[in-house]
């Protein structure tokens, strides 16, 4: 009996550490979309257990240290243990959560691509498109990054799930 | 109708959420859409549902709580319509994560979803599960995942794909099931599936050996494939960034490459080729093919790659590392970091253009340079490196001092092979940013200088000039206090002069001046002040002419209202005025402190585990110890740190980083527990080798011995003593029982809230270093422990003998003791007070629990 409650433990063990390691090795932590007062205008999160006041708290003090920065600072930041990549169009700020050893520079490209995305879908994307149609840079998002990993970078895959239910309803 | 279930819709809700103009007119506005949402959601309104989830997301994004409506999202997905399902399962992933309850409830309708014939219902079912499953759903829904791996729907796929690394992560032994349909994948052409493919090998190679194994072996060949097609593609709209086609592709082709090939020399050489043609090839004018050289090093520098290939690699990095781009910049110095272990001379030739970006205005450049530069030093070149950096310290920004500091710090005291180089850096360091450094650092100075006796005079006279220039760096100015008050006299006297030294003439009242102004200082804190005092006290020794003014000084502290200060001051006025010939001892030079024991004191600390063999190591050699057990029981590992009790002569208190304080004597106080500390030296400086009560804890071995010689002289004085004095434990001293009786108090060695342990004692007039004491145990607790252990360690000059006790059963809540006598013989009688580490083992109703603990309060005298 004692031998099976050991077994069971260890597997529980393993388990966990599994999911540690899993966990190092997200690639994709989170992508937040910011205005330039700060405002959060779109949050998702990657396999991140937080609550809500350290989810508040992290994406203060991320927007306070990445709209600091100059035009021609470089646009990884890291605090904490994550690597924080940004890019700014116009008012709004993307910000992506990544692992330490991901490709920063395939980040700010993936970054590019999202923004393309929605360019093609609302037509010279803006803030406001985003706030008032927040489900549909979701469901884009979704379609491109799944747990934290690159699932489709082809603008016309990534948008056609979108497409057919505008058409449908 | 209820008036609020009518809601806004999404759209005002918003609008009106935009136009608040403070927090909380936000916080009102949230407030009234959620009870409206809520009361939406207790009335079953169907219509509404869809909409009230969007807003919850909405207000979920602005930090507001939104449990509630949990629940509704797990009806819209059991709803038919795909908007509905497709609002439902985003508010899930939104609103819930794995570790809610709720979530188990979505299993059955996942499993549905997973079998619809709509092939974007199921791409929404694999989505959710890849999001957010948990294990155990990880094992509910693992074979239909496995089965939509299968399917022809490109769409599916590769989202299955993605799903079953969630799977593998959540529940690695289900690795096995995924490896072949993951290697399938890899045959295919749509990109989606190939790149959602390659990260699930990836993931496979991390969890399992086999399946990395098998993936080498049928994976390689395929992947320099797709890596082949895609590099010579012709134009693909959909997939092309920048003149090159799906550099997303690109990378993750490479990352899993470089896990197929760390190690393996095989693989390697298969892929040299593709790497050289991909490094060669691809345009780097452009972030996106930047991105791809960027991995493709990476890949390179982890593989067994031929020289050649090392050489390109380089090459790249260090155009990178040339680049105007602070972006590019960035990544080479990342990059160079992980290529140092493999080729460090390369990364050495790019020395000048690193320690360029250590100085560089953006701060995660700076962060990722200096960490570089801390591994580019090597003993050859550390002197020039620490010159370099101490001179940028002085004018770097204010918020990177710190990170700065700490590594100069560090690679001052890895690399230095002369004191007096080690010491010339600290002082520079120290007055450049001594705000900056941390406490063990300079303690390690104090430490190095007590040790380098030709030195100290070189010393004081070089933190005496740096204390001109910079007063107001704290540790600079505490170090100079502490060789002032140790070395005062070679400054004045310019003892021990170097050849390279400017002579410099210092006069006494200078050094008093030194002491006084920090004293007075208004930004001075209380450690400081407390070692200015003491200072004072050894100074007014030193140099007897200016002995009324440091009891001036010191005078004017007696009614400071800070206790530690005002204790201090009155103790010490007390020595000045009334015990003028024991002054000049008791005041002596502190004892040269051991740096063996500081620097492995600090490694302990810093290292939070050590293991076992580690602290094995630690112990000087010889320093066995003789482990005596109630019972027959091999040393069962956590008797191991009772080890450590041999360490030195002091008996070592928990918290090393704090006992160094102690060990230096004049800093004994701490923030923390100022008054705690400040009475231990009380004790410590007067109290020595009288049976002052139970408590006294001595701290200092070493000045203890000292201070024996003193007692005699000491003794005849006490007859003047006031009654009020502070020395009143010599006054006693005649009518205590002293060192010949053999009568020993008793003493509660050790106490927590469940158990208390007391000792008496006896002792043989014939035999003094042979005690015996008598254990009871007591249970504090409110039940009855069984299989009751006790267990006792002792350093080695002390010998110990256990007989067992008299029962292994202690009744609950005082009700009875257990008693146990032992025997021990301190062989060092006289010199080295008793110490011992103690464990006690016990069931509580069948659990087991352990106790441990020191015993430092033995009575003097045993």
């Amino acid at each position: 009996m004692l031998g099976g409650q050991l077994i069971s433990v260890l597997r529980r063990e393993i388990v966990e550490e599994g999911d540690e390691k899993g966990v190092n090795s997200m690639g994709i932590r989170f992508v937040l979309l910011v205005n330039k007062q700060g405002q959060t205008r779109l949050a998702q999160y990657y396999a991140e257990h937080l609550t809500l006041d350290e989810r508040r708290a992290l994406e203060g003090e991320i927007v306070r240290k990445c709209l600091a920065r100059t035009e021609q600072q470089c646009s990884f930041v890291e605090h904490r243990n994550y690597k924080i990549v940004y890019r700014r169009y116009a008012s709004l700020f993307f910000l992506v959560g990544v692992d330490n050893d991901e490709n920063e520079l395939a980040i700010l490209e993936f970054i590019h691509l999202f923004v393309e995305t929605m360019d093609r879908h609302f037509g010279n994307v803006c803030e406001l498109d985003i706030m008032f149609h927040l489900e549909k840079a979701h469901f884009m998002l979704e379609e491109m990054v799944m747990n934290g990993c690159i699932v489709e970078t082809s603008k016309s895959n990534i948008l056609a799930p979108i497409q057919l239910m505008e058409k449908a309803s | 109708m209820n008036p609020f279930s009518s809601g806004t819709r999404l759209r005002d809700m918003i609008k009106a959420i935009r136009a608040c103009k403070t927090a909380a007119e936000e916080r009102a506005v949230v407030r009234k859409e959620c009870a409206a949402i809520r009361s939406s959601i207790s009335e079953n309104d169907q219509d509404y549902s869809h909409r009230n989830i969007a807003k919850l997301m909405f207000i979920h994004m602005l930090g507001y709580p939104t449990h509630f409506g949990q629940m509704e999202c797990l009806k819209l997905i059991a709803s038919a319509g795909f908007p509905e399902k497709r609002i439902g399962y985003l508010g899930l992933m939104l609103l819930l994560d794995e570790r809610q309850e709720v979530l188990m409830l979505v299993t059955n309708s996942l499993k549905q979803d997973l079998g619809h014939t709509n092939q974007y219902i199921v791409g929404l079912a694999l989505c959710a599960l890849g999001n957010i499953c948990s294990a155990e759903m990880a094992r509910d829904l693992a074979p239909e995942v496995e089965r939509l791996l299968l399917t022809r729907d490109p769409n599916i796929k590769k989202k299955a794909a993605l799903c079953s690394i969630r799977i593998i992560r959540k529940v690695p032994d289900l690795a096995e099931n995924f490896s072949s349909p993951a290697t399938s994948l890899l045959k295919e052409k749509h990109h989606g599936v190939l790149i959602a493919g390659v990260q699930l090998c990836t993931d496979l190679c991390k969890v399992s050996e086999d399946a990395s194994n098998h993936l080498r072996k049928n994976c390689t060949e395929g992947l320099v494939r797709i890596l082949k097609d895609i590099c010579n593609s012709p134009y693909a709209p959909e997939y092309d960034i920048a003149g090159i086609t799906d550099p997303f592709l690109h990378i993750r082709v490479l990352r899993l490459l470089r896990m197929l090939g760390h190690g393996d020399a095989d693989t390697s050489e298969y892929i040299n080729d593709i790497l050289a043609q991909v490094a060669s090839k691809t345009e780097s004018n452009k972030n996106a093919g930047n991105a791809i050289l960027y991995e493709c090093v990476e890949t390179i520098m982890g593989i067994e790659a031929t020289s050649g290939l090392r050489v390109l690699a380089i090459n790249i990095l260090g155009r990178f590392l040339s680049n105007r781009d602070n972006n590019i910049r960035y990544v080479a110095l990342n990059m160079l970091m992980k290529a140092i272990s493999v080729d460090s001379q390369a990364v050495q030739r790019h020395r000048t253009t690193i320690l360029e970006c250590v100085k560089d205005s953006d701060a995660s450049i700076r962060k990722r340079a200096l960490e570089l530069v801390f591994l580019l030093v090597n003993d050859t070149n550390a002197k020039p490196l620490t010159k370099e950096l101490i001179d940028y310290l002085e004018v770097s920004d204010q918020d990177f001092k710190g990170d700065l500091t700490s590594k100069i710090c560090s690679i001052i005291e890895k690399f230095s092979q002369e004191k007096k180089w080690y010491i010339d850096q600290m002082v520079k360091v120290l007055s450049l940013a001594g705000n900056y450094v941390k406490d063990n650092v300079w303690h390690a100075l104090i430490v190095a200088i007590s040790n380098a006796p030709d030195l100290q005079g070189y010393s004081v006279r070089s933190l005496y000039k740096a204390f001109q220039l910079s007063s107001e760096q704290v540790s600079l100015v505490q170090v100079t206090i502490w060789c002032i008050g140790e070395y005062g006299e070679m400054l004045v006297n310019n003892v021990g002069v170097l050849q390279v030294e400017e002579p410099m003439t210092v006069t006494e009242s200078d050094a008093v001046d030194v002491l006084e102004s920090c004293l007075t200082h208004h930004s001075t804190d209380i450690t400081t002040q407390s070692m200015c005092l003491i200072a004072l006290l050894k100074l007014s020794s030193r140099f007897p002419p200016s002995s009324g003014r440091v009891k001036e000084i010191i005078t004017t502290h007696i009614g400071s209202v800070v206790l530690e200060l005002q204790q201090r001051a009155i103790e010490f006025n007390s020595i000045i005025q009334r015990h003028q010939n024991i002054k000049s001892s008791l005041v002596e030079r502190m004892p040269v402190l051991d740096e063996s024991t500081f620097i492995s004191k600090r490694a302990g600390s810093s290292q939070a585990n050590i293991s076992t063999e580690k602290s094995n190591q630690q112990l000087p050699s010889g320093a066995s110890l003789k482990l005596s057990n109630g019972v027959a029981k091999p040393a069962a590992s956590p008797l191991v740190d009772l080890l450590d009790l041999s360490l030195d002569d002091t008996p070592v208190p928990t918290s090393t980083s704090n006992d160094f304080l102690h060990d230096l004597l004049d800093v004994g106080l701490t923030n923390s527990s100022s008054s705690a500390s400040g009475t231990d030296i009380l004790m410590d400086l007067l109290s020595i080798g009288t049976p002052v009560q139970s408590n006294t804890t001595p701290e200092n071995g070493s000045s203890i011995k000292g201070f024996n010689d003193i007692l005699p002289i000491a003794k005849p004085n006490t007859a003047t003593v006031q009654v009020v004095d502070l020395l009143d434990g010599l006054a006693s001293n005649g009518s205590h029982p002293g060192a010949q009786s053999p009568v020993h108090p008793s003493i509660t060695a050790y106490q927590s809230s469940t158990l208390k342990i007391t000792f008496s004692f006896t002792k043989q007039p014939d035999k003094p270093q042979v005690t015996q004491i008598h254990a009871t145990f007591m249970n504090l607790s409110s039940e009855a422990y069984t299989d009751f252990i006790f267990q006792a360690a002792v350093p080695k000059f002390i010998q110990l003998h256990l007989d067992p006790a008299n029962s292994n059963h202690l009744p609950a809540s005082g009700n009875g003791r257990i008693t146990q006598t032992f025997t021990i013989t301190n062989t060092q009688h006289g010199q080295k007070p008793l110490a011992m580490r103690i464990r006690i083992a016990y069931k509580v109703s069948n659990q087991e629990r352990l106790e441990q603990g020191q015993i430092n309060n033995f009575p003097p005298g045993l």
